[in-house]
C-alpha cells in the first residue's frame, strides 16, 4: 500500500534538495537564511510523521516553526537570480513542440482523476493500492511525477536539476506566504483550544436581540464573513460562529434546518476567503506566482463578487432554512 | 474574554501590515498563554498544528515540472493556441474556464485547476494572449488585471463549485463538527444539495463581471490604443 506519508517524504526532499541549491546560489544575498527556512520546512515535513502517529514529541517541531517564522518573518530570506531561457529561446521552443507541450502539464489532473476514481477501487492482497482516504492527494503527487518523467523524455531534458531548478524559483517567488496557510491552521486550532468561540458565542448573546431571525441570518453570515477575513480560513470561522450563533439563536430556537443554516453558512465565511490577504493560498500565492506587482490583485478582483454573493447567501438562507 | 485578545493581535497586525507569519505566529502564542497553556503546549500545539495541515503545501510538487514546461515555452504555446480562437475575448474565455472549474470542483476533482498547475502556466497566458489578439501588447495595469482576474477565476470556480460534491474538506468538517458536537446525523448529501443555489448564483454574478471586463477593456484600450500609436510611430 502506497502510504500519504511517503508522499510528504518526497516533498521534504524536494523541498531539501532546493535548500541545498539556495546554499549554493551565490546570486542570492540571503542565501543562508533562505537555505535555513527551506531546509527547516523539509525537516519538519518529514518529522511530522512520527508527530501525526504520535510516535515522536511535537515540541521540537514546534520550536522549529517558530525559527521559520523568525526566519521569514524578519526577513532573513531573499531570492537569488533567476537563470531561466530567453523569451526568444521559448518562443524558438514553443514553435517546435507546439502543443505537445501541453501533454504534461495535462498528465497530472488526468493522473490525479484517475488515481482518484479508478486505482481508488483497485485492491492487491487485500489491500487497496493507495492509502484510504489520501487518494486525491497522492493522485496528485503520482500525477506529478509522471507529469515530469513524460516532460523530460518529450523535451529530452537529461538533467534532473533543471526541473528542480525551475520549480526551486518559483518556491523562492512565493517566499512565506507559502507557509502562511499551515500557520493559519495553527492559530485555528490554538483559538479551539482556548475557547475563543464560546467568547464569542457569549458576547453576540448578549448583544443580539432575542426572537429577530433575520437579524440573527444576517449576523451569522456576516460574522462568518468577517471571522474568515481574520482568520484567513472559513474552517477556523465555522466551529466559532455555529457554535455562537449557527446553533443556538438559528437551528435550536429559530427552527432552522440545519442543512440550510451550516451548508450556506459556510458558503458565506468562502465569500470572506475571497477579500482577504491572510488567505494566502488562495489571494497572495497566485499573486506573487503570477509575478503581479500588486500583490492584492486577485483580492481586488474577487470583491464585488464576494460582496454580492454574501447577499445572496443571506437571501437564500432567509428563504430556504425557515 | 482575555483569550479574544488574540483576535485583536491578528486585527492590529493586519492593520499595520505587519508580516502575516509573524502576526500569525505572535497572535497564536499570546492565545495559547492567556488561554491557559504552557509555554510547552503552546509549542507543541504549533508542531501539532504545522503536521495535521501539511496537505495544504503540497502543491509544491507540481512545481518542477511545470517550471520545466515553461522554460521550454508552454505559456509562449498557451498564447499562440488561444489567438487562433478569433471570437474569444478574455471576459468569454475566462468565464468559460470559470464553469469547468466549477463543474469539475463540483465533481470532486478539485485538483484539475490551481493557481501554480493551471492559472500561471496556461488560464493567465490565455487570457492576455486573448486581450493582445485585439489590442496588441497590453499596458501594464491591464496585464495585471487580466492576470489577477484569472486567478479569481480559479479561486470563485472552485469556492462554489467543491461544496456540491459530498467529499470535500469543508462539507465533511460541518458534518463532522455538528454529528459530534451536538449529536446529529446529518448526511453531506443534503448539506451538497444546499450549496448548488450559491453555486448558481456564483456562476451568475462572477461571469457577468467577466463578461463586463471585455466591454471595459473594449472602452479604455481603443481609446488608448490610439495614443499609443501615435507615440509608436513618433519614436
Amino acid at each position: 500500500m502506497i502510504r500519504a506519508e511517503w508522499f510528504y517524504w518526497l516533498i521534504g526532499a524536494v523541498f531539501l534538495v532546493m535548500a541545498a541549491q539556495m546554499f549554493l546560489d551565490r546570486t542570492n544575498p540571503k542565501r543562508l537564511g533562505t537555505a535555513a527556512f527551506w531546509g527547516l520546512l523539509g525537516v519538519g515535513f518529514v518529522y511530522s510523521t512520527w508527530v501525526v502517529d504520535k510516535s515522536a514529541p511535537s515540541e521540537p517541531l514546534g520550536a522549529l516553526v517558530l525559527v521559520m517564522i523568525v526566519l521569514a518573518g524578519f526577513n532573513f530570506t531573499g531570492r537569488g537570480k533567476v537563470s531561466t531561457t530567453t523569451p526568444g529561446q521559448r518562443t524558438a521552443s514553443a514553435v517546435r513542440f507546439g502543443s505537445k507541450l501541453f501533454i504534461p502539464a495535462l498528465t497530472i489532473p488526468v493522473v490525479a482523476m484517475l488515481c482518484a476514481t479508478l486505482v481508488k477501487k483497485i485492491h492487491v492482497g487485500g489491500e487497496p493500492i493507495f492509502q484510504d482516504g489520501s487518494e486525491t492527494i497522492l493522485g496528485l503527487g503520482v500525477g506529478s511525477l509522471v507529469a515530469l518523467a513524460v516532460g523530460m523524455l518529450l523535451l529530452r531534458e537529461k538533467k534532473i536539476t533543471v526541473p528542480i531548478h525551475a520549480g526551486r524559483n518559483m518556491v523562492e517567488a512565493m517566499g512565506w506566504a507559502l507557509l502562511l496557510p499551515q500557520l493559519l491552521a495553527v492559530l485555528g486550532s490554538i483559538f479551539q483550544k482556548t475557547g475563543v468561540g464560546t467568547q464569542v458565542g457569549r458576547i453576540t448573546e448578549a448583544v443580539l436581540p432575542s426572537g429577530m431571525i433575520y437579524v440573527s441570518v444576517i449576523v451569522y453570515c456576516l460574522g462568518m464573513a468577517l471571522f474568515t477575513i481574520i482568520m484567513g480560513n472559513a474552517f477556523a470561522a465555522f466551529p466559532v460562529m455555529t457554535a455562537a450563533i449557527g446553533w443556538p439563536v438559528l437551528i435550536e430556537s429559530g427552527g432552522g434546518d440545519p442543512a440550510v443554516v451550516l451548508a450556506v453558512g459556510m458558503l458565506a465565511g468562502f465569500c470572506g476567503t475571497l477579500c482577504t490577504p491572510m488567505a494566502a493560498n488562495y489571494n497572495l500565492v497566485p499573486a506573487a506566482l503570477l509575478e503581479l506587482k500588486d500583490q492584492y490583485g486577485p483580492i481586488k478582483a474577487q470583491i464585488p463578487t464576494a460582496g454580492a454573493l454574501l447577499l445572496c447567501n443571506i437571501a437564500i438562507l432567509s428563504l430556504f432554512a425557515f | 474574554m482575555i483569550v479574544l485578545l488574540g483576535v485583536a493581535v491578528v486585527i492590529a497586525g493586519f492593520a499595520t501590515r505587519r508580516n502575516p507569519l509573524l502576526v500569525v505566529g505572535i497572535a497564536g502564542i499570546a492565545t495559547g498563554l492567556l488561554g491557559g497553556l504552557s509555554p510547552r503546549e503552546v509549542l507543541a500545539s504549533f508542531g501539532e498544528g504545522f503536521a495535521s495541515s501539511r496537505s495544504v503545501t503540497i502543491f509544491v510538487i507540481t512545481l518542477p515540472v511545470i517550471g520545466l514546461l515553461e522554460r521550454y515555452g508552454l505559456q509562449e504555446q498557451a498564447r499562440r493556441l488561444i489567438s487562433r480562437f478569433a471570437r474569444l475575448t478574455t471576459g468569454r474565455f475566462l468565464t468559460l474556464y470559470l464553469g469547468l472549474r466549477q463543474i469539475t470542483s463540483a465533481l470532486g476533482l478539485t485538483t484539475l485547476g490551481g493557481p501554480a498547475q493551471s492559472v500561471r502556466p496556461l488560464v493567465a497566458p490565455m487570457a492576455e494572449a486573448a486581450a493582445e489578439k485585439k489590442y496588441g501588447p497590453l499596458p501594464e495595469k491591464w496585464r495585471e488585471k487580466v492576470r489577477s482576474h484569472s486567478s479569481g477565476a480559479d479561486t470563485v470556480g472552485l469556492f462554489f463549485g467543491e461544496d456540491c460534491f459530498l467529499a470535500i474538506g469543508s462539507i465533511l468538517l460541518i458534518t463532522g463538527f455538528v454529528n459530534t458536537t451536538y449529536n446529529q446525523h446529518l448526511e453531506p448529501l443534503h448539506l451538497a444539495l444546499w450549496a448548488i443555489p450559491t453555486a448558481v448564483c456564483a456562476f451568475f454574478i462572477h461571469g457577468a463581471r467577466l463578461l463586463r471586463l471585455d466591454r471595459q477593456m473594449a472602452r479604455e484600450l481603443a481609446a488608448a490604443g490610439a495614443t499609443e500609436a501615435d507615440k509608436e510611430s513618433a519614436k
